[in-house]
């Protein structure tokens, strides 16, 4: 019977070993493993489909209306109507997190190429913790950045809530503090868990379909077995639409987290 | 009973967090429903909000999950 490996999925192996890289005492491994190799092909796919979206003709193809409709989709229902007309500055910024979220996400479900050539080919680079973060702490310091540079010290009365007595502020603003900082941790864990807790759940009951196949086809009562079989072929067809919608709903969520994060510094102290 | 058994099972415990973000995440999507087959001509501008109090019901779950995985990690 096949062992069920269900983490075996998100292992990091090496493609193209290069040389470490000295840098300040510490060597620093630059090989091209799947992970790298899954983004640059993400970025590859985002840069084909934006460039032959952006011709800018006046009735849009397929290509351009695709692109044209998710960039309405940031634009119109997520950046503009939450922060306002302020917000103009920060669409490509929320776009490209978006955009790379979304394709990334989509390849773990949609490139299920599996054990090709002595190496697992289907990889989801959102499944892995350290791009998850690397994006939170990019949006988490952007948002620091620009707060800082459009309000100066006055970035600090985000934490200092309006509209309730003097003593309630002091309870609430170290909560408001906290609720600040560990931002970064749910916005790369929100991402993280969904990918990696979907496509475990996937994979597990892909096994199942193999492992009571398995049993079904020794026969007597154990027939039965194919029927599980068959039930558990239902839910990985299930599963595998329910993942396309997360997959979207996630880059969405990401999007929409980043942007409510900006609009607290950009119109800070004024709701607009 | 050994710490590594221990780990395990705190581990599985730590899970449990996630009936509360389950139920939430029931309340959150219910009410909206609710509320957008009452006025449904209101139901599209307030879409956002019902995914970003999902995306703030799931990272309480989330935390749930951090939990866990530091147990059986560390």
């Amino acid at each position: 019977m096949p062992a069920i490996e269900p983490m075996h999925q998100f292992l990091i192996h090496k493609l193209v070993g290069l040389p470490p890289v000295m840098l300040g005492g510490h060597a620093y491994d630059l090989s091209i493993t799947n992970s790298v190799a899954m983004m640059l092909f993400a970025a590859l796919v985002i840069c084909a489909l934006l460039g032959s979206a952006s011709k800018g003709a006046i009735v849009p193809g397929r290509i351009q209306s695709l692109g044209e409709s998710l960039f309405d989709l940031i634009d119109g229902t997520l950046v503009t109507p939450i922060i306002g007309h302020n917000g103009k500055p920060y669409i490509p910024f929320v776009f490209t997190i978006f955009m790379l979220v979304l394709v990334m996400n989509m390849m773990g479900v949609l490139l299920a190429f599996g054990h090709v050539g002595g190496q697992d080919w289907t990889f989801t680079p959102t499944a892995q913790l350290a791009v998850t973060a690397t994006l939170a702490v990019l949006t988490f310091v952007s948002v620091l950045v620009i707060g800082f540079v459009k309000n100066g010290l006055g970035m600090y009365k985000l934490f200092w809530p309006s509209g309730m007595p003097l003593g309630m502020k002091f309870v609430m603003a170290p909560i408001e503090m906290i609720s600040f900082f560990v931002r970064p941790l749910t916005l790369s864990m929100r991402l993280f868990g969904n990918m990696l807790g979907g496509h475990v759940v996937m994979n597990i009951f892909a096994s199942f379909v193999v492992a009571l196949g398995l049993v079904g086809l020794s026969g007597g009562l154990a027939t039965l077995g194919l029927l599980g079989s068959a039930a558990s072929l239902a839910m990985v067809i299930a599963l595998t639409v329910l993942e396309l919608v997360v997959a979207g709903l996630q880059a969405f969520v990401f999007a929409a987290l980043a942007t409510v994060y900006l609009n607290e510094v950009v119109n800070l102290g004024h709701g607009h | 009973m050994n710490v590594e058994a221990a780990k395990y099972i705190g581990a599985g415990l730590a899970t449990m967090g996630m009936i509360g973000a389950g139920a939430g995440l029931g309340i959150l999507f219910g009410n909206y429903l609710q509320a957008a087959i009452r006025n449904p001509s209101a139901a599209g501008q307030e879409r956002i909000w019902l995914f970003l109090g999902m995306a703030l019901t799931e990272s309480m779950g989330i935390f749930a999950l951090v939990v866990a995985l530091l147990l059986k990690y560390t």
